[in-house]
């Protein structure tokens, strides 16, 4: 349960070895924690990220084997974990970012980004959604991209999948109004992870805490889209009243 | 499933308006239908709600089924033996109509008539009388209940099922749903409270002044200035008023008991509304308004009982984010921890304006009763405070260590260590409740989140 000052007790990471997820854990209170589950598929990286958060102080940190694309499983793998007690907060957080010219030239590659960010995600989040709906409460925040606002030339592939999840996840959160649960979509901008190594950065690139604490803040005031950095915001409003000659011409 | 909402489910706070949760909320209107849901019951669990006075998560199950016991409202009274028999869903408001014109006083009021007896049981309630009286499961004579078997149990305080009477008392709804209770009245000769006030100008003084008239009194609170630094306050004490001390007027009505509600808060008001300034405002008023010295004062039983009840759904002027009430007790030999829990709460600039002191008696024999011999403080706090949670961590600390507890009832915070800590006989009586409720059909969010 999460408590009066919005304090959880248990999450459950899709995507554990996501760094924003991981800086989003860090970043809750830690004080009534006991149960953190890392869902992703077996890797050094997640193994690491079991001991660093444990390193960290924080309490009941494990593993579990989970794979966005296995949709098939993803009941039963949801069941299980929510058999064993209740879920304060799911942070759907895993995605590949993929290279765009590759996936053009491969459209196999692009099946495989729409799977996992999208076709995964739906199926996950509906599952945890029937969960917390029976559960009564609950958070599920998803990590959406702004570069699902408005598709550019240089990752629309990518963008796409992000609007695609983005739409499902807002829908997804109207349909849980009012139930207890509740869905919190962030949008950030450009963030320096390994994910996004070696690109070139652009205007307000962020760092994986900052995205964090704005999630936490977001959570802790029940809001239901958030930007990060907040000042994306009114950058994307404009943006997408760009008419398209012009958009198109943007450097990347 | 589909994900939306059913006409039966509703969101369910407690008093405190934080932490919502779901849950299907069925009236019940008779005996073999608590027994039906009982044996009905999901994964999720039954709890019994009265009228959701509790200030946390005790009176919510997410997911769960919530019986609204609100039929259950027979009122009898036996002016020969003086005991007040009342469905569990009846409330202390409605008893108290009942009885006064009949002559008698419920044995214990909290500060609202707004509780049922079912949820005075569940929690063990107090009032300004403890230190006299004790709790108002200390005057119950008999209760039934409904067990996790769908069992009907007439439990006694002593005999054969007297654990399973003293772990329903204060139980918080646990051991089963509460249908009807049998409890001790007192008799008055007027519905009116003789009371006695006095300023002081520090914690010290009012904490002394306290002290010296517990024997004096059978109620007595102090309300606290926690926005002054030197913890100012007005403490007042009573006793029901005898016949002759009211004039010849007011003795041609004597036993009249008609209490209105004076105004309902707005449905919607801004958060940090309540902030420092106003409430050092109010707090200065309050402390201005009260004589500095003043004995024999003839006021209303809700004047001096419940005077927020007066105002309709005031819980909401906290804002959206809700807010908590803050209450320990502490053994005398650490009331230096009332001065270090009033600092700490200034310190972090939670501005709290109904801050209530009290002394309390000796425990009774219930396992999870929260009331023990020592001080008691209660502080409404807003939710929304930075920093709050460490400071009420670091005080959770400072009393577990003196051998202090928090209040089930008004908890919406503490972590499940601490409970554990400060509830020693948590194990007795959880081996009581395992027995009433072998499939664990008794639940809340209060008993997931501290493990109960």
């Amino acid at each position: 349960m999460n408590d009066a000052l919005g304090e959880p007790q248990s999450v459950l990471v899709l995507g554990g070895t996501s760094e924003i997820a991981l800086a989003t854990v860090r970043a809750l209170p830690r004080g009534r924690l006991r149960r953190v589950i890392l869902a992703a598929r077996p890797s050094v990286a997640r193994d690491s990220a079991v001991a660093a958060l444990t390193a960290d102080g924080i309490a009941g940190v494990t593993a579990l084997d989970f794979d966005a694309r296995s949709t098939q499983e993803h009941g039963a793998f949801v069941d299980s974990i929510f058999e064993a007690g209740d879920i304060d907060i799911v942070l759907l957080a895993f995605g590949v970012l993929g290279d765009q010219e590759e996936a053009e030239a491969n459209p196999d590659l692009a099946v495989e980004m729409a799977t996992t960010n999208y076709t995964g995600a739906v199926s996950i989040g509906l599952h945890v959604a029937r969960r917390l709906r029976a559960q009564g409460h609950g958070s599920l925040v998803v990590y959406s991209s702004v570069a699902g606002d408005r598709a550019r030339r240089s990752n629309f592939i990518y963008g796409s999948t992000k609007a695609g999840l983005d739409a499902f996840a807002q829908g997804l959160g109207d349909a849980l109004h009012g139930t207890g649960a509740h869905v919190l979509v962030v949008r950030p901008g450009m963030v320096r992870t390994k994910m996004s190594a070696g690109l070139p950065e652009a205007p307000m690139t962020t760092d994986a805490n900052v995205v964090a604490d704005i999630v936490v803040k977001s959570l802790r005031k029940g809001k239901e889209t958030v930007y990060a950095p907040g000042p994306l915001r009114f950058v994307m409003a404009g943006l997408k009243t760009l008419p398209r000659p012009v958009f198109r011409k943007l450097p990347r | 499933m589909s994900l939306s909402i059913s006409d039966q489910e509703q969101l369910l706070t407690g008093w405190g308006r934080t932490c919502p949760s779901l849950a299907r909320v069925q009236a019940c209107t008779s005996i073999e239908q608590v027994q039906h849901e009982v044996a009905r019951a999901g994964a999720r669990g039954v709890l019994a709600r009265g009228l959701g006075r509790s200030y946390g998560d005790a009176a919510q199950s997410g997911g769960g089924t919530v019986l609204d016991l609100q039929a259950f409202n027979d009122i009898s009274y036996d002016s020969i033996t003086g005991a007040v028999t009342a469905g569990a869903g009846a409330s202390l408001d409605s008893v108290m109509k009942a009885i006064v014109p009949a002559g008698a006083f419920v044995p214990v009021t909290p500060g609202t008539r707004m509780v049922t007896i079912g949820g005075a049981i569940g929690s063990d309630i107090h009032g300004k009388n403890h230190h006299v009286d004790g709790t108002f499961g200390a005057h119950v004579q008999s209760l039934t209940l409904v067990d996790g078997s769908g069992e009907i149990h007439e439990l006694t305080p002593s005999g054969d099922k007297a654990p399973q009477f003293w772990a329903t008392i204060g139980g918080m709804g646990l051991t089963g749903v509460i249908t009807q209770a049998t409890f001790d009245a007192i008799p008055v000769t007027s519905s009116l409270i003789s009371v006695d006030t006095q300023r002081a100008n520090d914690l010290d003084e009012v904490m002394s002044v306290m002290a010296a008239g517990d024997e004096k009194y059978r109620y007595t609170v102090a309300w606290i200035d926690t926005v002054s630094q030197s913890a100012r306050g007005v403490i007042t004490s009573g006793d029901h008023a005898p016949i002759d001390q009211l004039s010849a007027k007011q003795r041609t009505h004597a036993l009249v008991f008609e209490p209105k509600a004076i105004a309902t808060a707005p449905p919607i008001f801004p958060s940090g509304l309540l902030n420092k300034l106003t409430v050092r405002a109010f707090n200065e008023a309050w402390f201005r308004k009260a004589p500095k010295s003043a004995s024999g004062d003839l006021q209303s039983i809700s004047a001096f009982f419940h005077p927020l009840d007066g105002v309709q759904d005031w819980n909401r002027i906290y804002g959206p984010r809700g807010f908590l009430q803050y209450q320990f007790v502490v053994p005398d030999s650490a009331s230096h921890l009332i001065r270090a829990a009033l600092e700490k709460l200034r310190q972090v600039g939670a501005p709290s304006f109904l801050t209530v002191l009290k002394r309390f008696g000796a425990a009774n024999p219930a396992p999870l009763s929260f009331p023990t011999q020592g001080w008691t403080l209660a502080a409404d706090v807003p939710a929304g405070i930075e920093g709050l949670g460490q400071a009420l961590d670091d005080l959770d600390e400072l009393i577990s260590e003196a051998g202090g507890r928090l209040y089930l009832a008004k908890d919406s915070r503490q972590s499940p260590q601490m409970f554990a800590r400060t509830y020693p006989r948590l194990s007795e009586w959880q081996q009581v409740r395992d027995g009433l409720d072998p499939r664990g059909v008794f639940t809340s969010d209060l008993a997931r989140r501290l493990s109960i």
